[in-house]
């Protein structure tokens, strides 16, 4: 049976929150304007017409208190999505998610678990101001305890979410906020088919020249320089993470091993970060199979400059296929 | 009851601790009239033992007979005498650290023994008289501070959340988990169901404890805000925490503060009963600021004597929670010496039970660090684990050459 339905990331997040909701009616949204508003990017629009005030609510304006509560929510046997409304406002729950949330299925030996979803909309390239365009993932992915996940099209959006909330481990869900509405994203996504589990990288195109592995946002990038290498003659293998905690990399070292080259791709400080992790982990794993080092083409190390400079901050299909100059001439 | 229970603090007039700024030479003395509640305290069992009526409160301990109030106070007999028992376990080098209870014992009975079944509570790390209130076996705490586990109880069972030792962060989790009884319907009648969530003088400067607040007063949490004000938060005065009572702060989130005498478990259980029934018939949130006194260190790492004077000390010994029960029962004919002893003798049983389990607790196995860090397993923890343990068999092998 197929049930074909072609939504944008937007549209298909706010259908998979429905579907979450339909199905178990312990799954509550909440977050800040996401009950009458819909959301600051109408993610959850008409949710809380339909579920009600109890179901999708509209919190006091404090990150931590949503988070904290979310905890003591799922102590009583709920599952919480919270909506973050920008990632730069993460920081003051921080402590909620790193003390508590990932801690607590440790500290009571498994006897509570914490199964919420953190919907986190991050990454440049919208023309915001401060706060509003990190890339802030790695930080989460370094906390014991947590799912992290990061989505970069339409049908991983469905499913991802879903699965997310069912998973009885707390996850960061990272998403790509200035693809929300992207009317060229939007894909066909047969909402009776079978999903392809959350927890796991893919390559999304197959090549031979090198591997570019990347997240969220940045596989479009990754895909736009992948198409045009192939105009030059250049046949570039992509990689979509899709999960960042635990990583997935096993299709990573294969493609390297295919391929002999890789850049680790993301909008993100490159210092300690998740491309730092896959470098490492790649030469440990590929090393004989390497023709040039892992290279990385990310965001500096620098906070996140004004948007009239996020042009040149956001990794872009130029320094894409730079760097994959770079790597075959090594 | 009266919704609003507060008094305007003028500048001496009422204990300096909580109203304004100490004068520099207290500060330098570290001398402060702590050991008064004021005029607001609500008190049914004087440090001296006599019983003070109460038109507002009276009703909620007319169940507390005779038999009753000797169980109280062989509750906290048993749990001062496990207390000292397990402070001196840590100067025996057997546990890493203890966090004492001593002075908090009627606070922390009062309030524990108010709960009933369905209720939840959300402890810091020094409520083991509210554990054992609870019904948590103490042996269960005592893998914490032997640094075996992380904590170990059946938390839904006893309704008695793990120990949170980030300063204030159960407050919210206290508040969710009090939003979720209200979602599920929970709260409205005599059945109701009701959350207390335990937190210090220190705490109240957290930001969680403010988020708290609002949050609870926001969705109508049935959630009692049991703040054991005991003067000290390590070496910083409750009036580095606050120009203002404590318990006045609730009228900003408007729901209702008391203070009550934290040294007298009578007024406790009676107010925390109060606070308690107001939540599970939907009236909540309530703020309890229970006036009590630290009389040992913070914790066993802890000096005192760097930072507050013995006289205070001695003048909250006078105001001690447990002899004034004993007062008053001796005085009334409601005990004799017979069962002093023999509650004696319990208590130093159940510290021996204590110590015996302590000393022969089994040390965890290495791949315990492994162990419920995802509760649907993560395959890149799982080589790391692997890894680490074929690492450790070397060692064995190793010896066996």
């Amino acid at each position: 049976m197929t049930d074909l339905q072609k939504l944008t990331i937007g549209k298909a997040l706010n259908l998979g929150l429905r579907r979450a909701m339909e199905e178990d009616p312990k799954v509550l949204i909440m977050g800040e304007d996401v009950g009458k508003l819909g959301g600051v990017f109408r993610i959850t629009d008409g949710l809380q017409k339909d579920f009600g005030e109890q179901r999708v609510l509209d919190t006091p304006l404090a990150e931590s208190g949503i988070i904290g509560t979310a905890v003591g929510l799922a102590v009583r046997g709920f599952r919480p999505v919270c909506e973050i409304q920008f990632e730069g406002f993460i920081f003051p729950g921080f402590d909620q998610i790193s003390s508590q949330l990932a801690k607590l299925h440790y500290r009571t030996q498994g006897k509570i678990k914490m199964p919420v979803v953190i919907r986190v909309p991050f990454g440049g390239g919208i023309g915001a101001v401060e706060h509003h365009s990190e890339s802030p993932e790695s930080l989460f992915a370094h906390i014991p305890g947590l799912k992290v996940v990061s989505i970069s099209n339409a049908v991983d959006a469905y499913w991802g979410i879903q699965q997310a909330i069912k998973s009885d481990d707390p996850v960061l869900f990272f998403e790509p906020k200035r693809l929300y509405h992207s009317g060229a994203l939007r894909a066909e996504i047969d909402t009776a088919g079978t999903p392809v589990p959350c927890f796991s990288s893919q390559v999304v195109r197959e090549g031979t020249t090198a591997t570019v592995v990347a997240y969220g946002p940045s596989v479009k990038v990754a895909l736009d320089a992948a198409a045009a290498a192939e105009d030059e003659g250049k046949s570039l293998e992509v990689i979509d993470l899709r999960t960042l905690s635990p990583l997935d990399l096993g299709p990573v070292f294969e493609s390297v091993r295919k391929t002999g080259r890789l850049i680790a791709l993301s909008e993100a400080p490159s210092e300690s970060s998740l491309t730092s992790e896959i470098a490492a982990r790649v030469q440990q794993e590929c090393f004989y199979s390497l023709e040039s080092p892992v290279l990385r083409v990310t965001g500096f190390d620098t906070p996140y400059p004004p948007a009239k400079l996020e042009e040149h901050y956001l990794p872009d299909l130029d320094r894409v296929l730079h760097a994959v100059d770079r790597s075959l001439a090594w | 009851m009266p919704s609003e229970q507060w008094t305007h603090p003028e500048p001496g007039d009422g204990p300096a601790a909580v109203a304004a700024q100490p004068s520099p030479e207290q500060v330098i003395a570290g001398l402060r009239a702590t050991s008064e509640g004021g005029a607001e305290l609500t008190q049914l069992l004087t440090p001296e033992g006599e019983r003070v009526p109460s038109p507002q409160f009276d009703k909620y301990v007319e169940d507390v007979d005779a038999e009753a109030l000797r169980g109280l106070y062989r509750d906290m007999v048993l749990v001062r005498r496990a207390d000292r028992e397990a402070n001196a376990m840590q100067r025996q080098g057997q546990l890493g650290i203890w966090v004492p209870l001593l002075g908090q014992e009627a606070a922390q009975i009062g309030s524990g023994r108010a709960l009933k079944k369905n209720d939840m509570a959300f402890p810091s790390y020094r409520e083991h008289g509210v554990a054992y209130a609870r019904g948590v076996d103490m042996k269960d705490l005592l893998g914490i501070f032997r640094c075996t586990d992380h904590s170990g109880w059946d938390y839904q069972g006893h309704g008695f959340h793990p120990y949170t030792i980030v300063i204030g962060n159960q407050v919210l989790n206290a508040a969710g988990y009090a939003m979720g009884q209200k979602f599920e319907g929970k709260v409205g009648d005599d059945d109701g169901e009701a959350t207390i969530c335990y937190f210090g003088d220190g705490a109240t400067s957290q930001g969680d404890v403010h988020e708290g607040f609002v949050w609870a007063a926001v969705y109508d949490a049935p959630l009692v805000f049991f703040c054991q004000n005991n003067q000290w938060a390590i070496s910083e005065p409750t009036e580095r925490q606050s120009r203002l009572p404590l318990y006045q702060r609730a009228r900003g989130y408007g729901f209702p503060g008391i203070r009550v005498d934290g040294n007298d478990v009578l007024a406790c259980l009676a107010v925390s009963r109060w606070a308690l029934d107001e939540c599970r018939h939907g009236n909540g949130p309530v703020l309890i600021e229970a006036f009590t006194y630290r009389m040992d260190a913070h914790t066993t790492t802890d000096d005192p004597t760097r930072y507050r004077l013995s006289d205070e000390l001695e003048e909250w010994k006078l105001k001690d929670p447990i002899e004034r029960v004993r007062a008053y029962l001796a005085r009334g004919g409601y005990a004799d010496q017979a069962f002093f002893d023999s509650v004696q003798a319990d208590a130093d049983a159940f510290a021996a039970d204590l110590r015996e389990y302590t000393f022969n607790m089994p040390e965890p196995p290495p791949d315990r660090i492994f162990s419920n860090v995802y509760a649907e397993g993560n395959p890149v923890l799982e080589a790391q684990r692997e890894e680490f343990l074929s690492y450790l068999d070397g060692f064995v092998s190793a010896g066996e050459h």
